[in-house]
């Protein structure tokens, strides 16, 4: 807030500057140290200096789409969190999980809400659904060269887009990789280590026409077959009461699956690989 | 040598005042008005699309009267500032008051250092737990800024719209009695002859700050929720005035007599109509 204000107290000129509606821009002007990506980092691979978040899934189903993250962090071979949040709503209409360095990729969504949020504000409507998810690329592109020193994120972005033209088919699924592209995936997507499981077990299970209900069952499922296989994705945790998170995005916007809720579904997804573990 | 006038400090900054004051009273007139439920902001909008009324945070709004362009730089300004503190501390972090010395500050240095001060008068708003708690700031184009007790009035003649607030202003008011009072208090200046008139829907920015909505308690009322609140003379009227393209003639100025009756005594609307959005 200190600057280049000619007169005492008054507002710095990036404040007051017109034509950006963008906060990330207002940021870089106003308090460039608080951009994640600004800081330089010493030469060579940082890969195991600070905690990673590992398996988030998101699948489609009639009217919308459900996103579903273990609550994992570990830091190698240990786990560095058992409670971690790595599913958030990004504005009304959409959500978003990362995976990767949890430090930077939590930053990254917070930075990301008050970008929607801020863009919102100022020009008094939201951002379409697939421009949101090419801000996110290029916000992305900006941490490609934490990246390569080890300290990657990936984000998983879904949405409900309020302009299709059939609600039933309007929930919208985009993955991105380290480089900043941007795809549109046809029905689901998994991010993280244990993401190769965890779409494999998707993969033999999904329909065309699954409920709100069967998809959010699938997406448990597909976690328990991620932490089945991957240590560095939590399973459910029945001792501690620890549950997946699950998201949806509906016509009614996005929200979070109640705890209660998703303890029933994923206390029954145990049962059934009592008798048959492998689901 | 060119020959220097001395101007005394009185007379520069009279003319200023003088100059903003006499555009700003040239403009529609802006209520804020706290009442059980939350803040309620109602303007006398023409246009449906540039906003006097805006959401700044949370649980901060922001209403203007004056010039668009020059209100809606220090809306973005303030929009900024919540984002960057809410941003680099907690959303919770953001609170109106630093918000509305910001805007003094700012106004304040406009004022004294350029020749042409802002012709503006805004108000930060934030909504509280309580009625009683709510900050209301009105600030004007010097950086003067005041904390009113819970109803406040912007532009051309608010000293007349003030007084019908003053006399009616109760905290424990329901959404459909603040908007008819603050109807009201519109309406009481700008009628021939000194007559109270009727201002249809389509010349109506509303929306409230809700007391009681976790997050972002900004919404705006307008479409079927607006026309639930309005007397019913004055709603139907807007349905007339929709078919045509009228939104820019000044309808509401021409009203029989006893439609301006029906302003005062209809009031008798469930209110659960009108919470909706």
């Amino acid at each position: 807030m200190s600057g280049e204000s000619r007169f005492p107290g008054r507002l710095p000129a990036a404040y007051t500057a017109t034509g950006s509606s963008s906060f990330t821009e207002f940021l870089s002007q106003a308090a460039p140290e608080l951009l994640p990506g600004r800081r330089p980092l010493p030469p060579g691979d940082h890969g195991d200096f600070a905690p990673h978040g590992t398996t988030v899934v998101a699948l489609r189903f009639l009217g919308g789409v459900v996103m579903a993250g273990d609550r994992r962090a570990t830091q190698g071979n240990m786990i560095s969190n058992r409670n971690i949040h790595k599913v958030h709503p990004a504005d009304p209409y959409s959500l978003i999980g990362i995976a990767g360095t949890a430090g930077i990729g939590l930053e990254l969504i917070k930075l990301y809400q008050v970008e929607l949020e801020h863009h919102e504000k100022i020009d008094g409507e939201p951002l379409s659904l697939h421009g949101k998810a090419n801000k996110l690329a290029n916000m992305i592109r900006g941490n490609l060269g934490l990246a390569m020193q080890g300290l990657a994120v990936l984000p998983l972005f879904a949405g409900f887009d309020v302009d299709a033209d059939a609600t039933e088919d309007a929930g919208r699924i985009f993955s991105f990789d380290v480089a900043g592209s941007m795809n549109e995936e046809l029905q689901y997507d998994a991010i993280g280590s244990g993401s190769i499981f965890a779409k494999a077990a998707l993969k033999k299970r999904l329909r065309d026409d699954l409920t709100q209900d069967e998809a959010i069952r699938l997406a448990l499922e597909a976690l328990y077959d991620a932490a089945d296989d991957d240590s560095a994705t939590g399973g459910p945790d029945l001792s501690r009461r620890l549950f997946p998170n699950v998201m949806i995005a509906t016509a009614e916007g996005s929200r979070r699956i109640s705890e209660e809720d998703v303890e029933v579904v994923a206390r029954a997804v145990v049962e059934g690989r009592l008798t048959n573990p492998g689901g | 040598m060119a020959m220097q006038f001395y101007t005394s400090p009185e007379q520069i900054m009279r003319d200023r005042s003088e100059f903003a004051r006499k555009n700003i009273s040239r403009g529609r007139n802006t209520v804020v008005v706290s009442f059980a439920e939350g803040v309620l902001f109602v303007a006398e909008n023409l246009s449906t699309t540039l906003h006097k009324i805006s959401e700044l945070y949370d649980r901060i709004g922001f209403a203007a009267v004056g010039r668009y362009n020059e209100f809606e730089n220090l809306r973005s300004a303030g929009v900024r500032m919540a984002d960057l503190r809410g941003y680099a501390y907690d959303r919770r972090d953001v609170k109106p008051r630093p918000l509305a010395k910001a805007y003094a500050q700012t106004l304040g240095a406009i004022f004294t250092e350029q020749t042409k001060p802002f012709e503006v008068e805004i108000c930060v708003a934030g909504v509280a737990g309580k009625p009683e708690d709510d900050e209301l700031y009105r600030l004007t184009y010097d950086g003067s800024i005041n904390d009113m007790p819970g109803y406040l009035a912007m532009g051309g003649q608010s000293d007349r719209v003030d007084v019908v607030l003053k006399d009616n202003h109760r905290f424990d008011m329901t959404l459909q009695e603040a908007f008819d009072l603050a109807l009201r208090a519109l309406g009481s200046v700008g009628g021939e002859g000194g007559e109270p008139r009727t201002i249809g829907a389509d010349r109506l920015e509303v929306a409230v700050l809700d007391r009681f909505r976790e997050g972002r308690a900004f919404r705006r009322i307008r479409g079927g929720a607006l026309t639930a609140l309005l007397p019913d003379e004055a709603a139907s009227d807007d349905v007339d005035a929709g078919d045509g393209d009228t939104r820019d003639e000044p309808s509401g100025d021409t009203e029989k007599p006893p439609a301006k009756k029906a302003t005062r005594a209809k009031r008798a609307k469930p209110d659960k109509k009108s919470t909706e959005e």
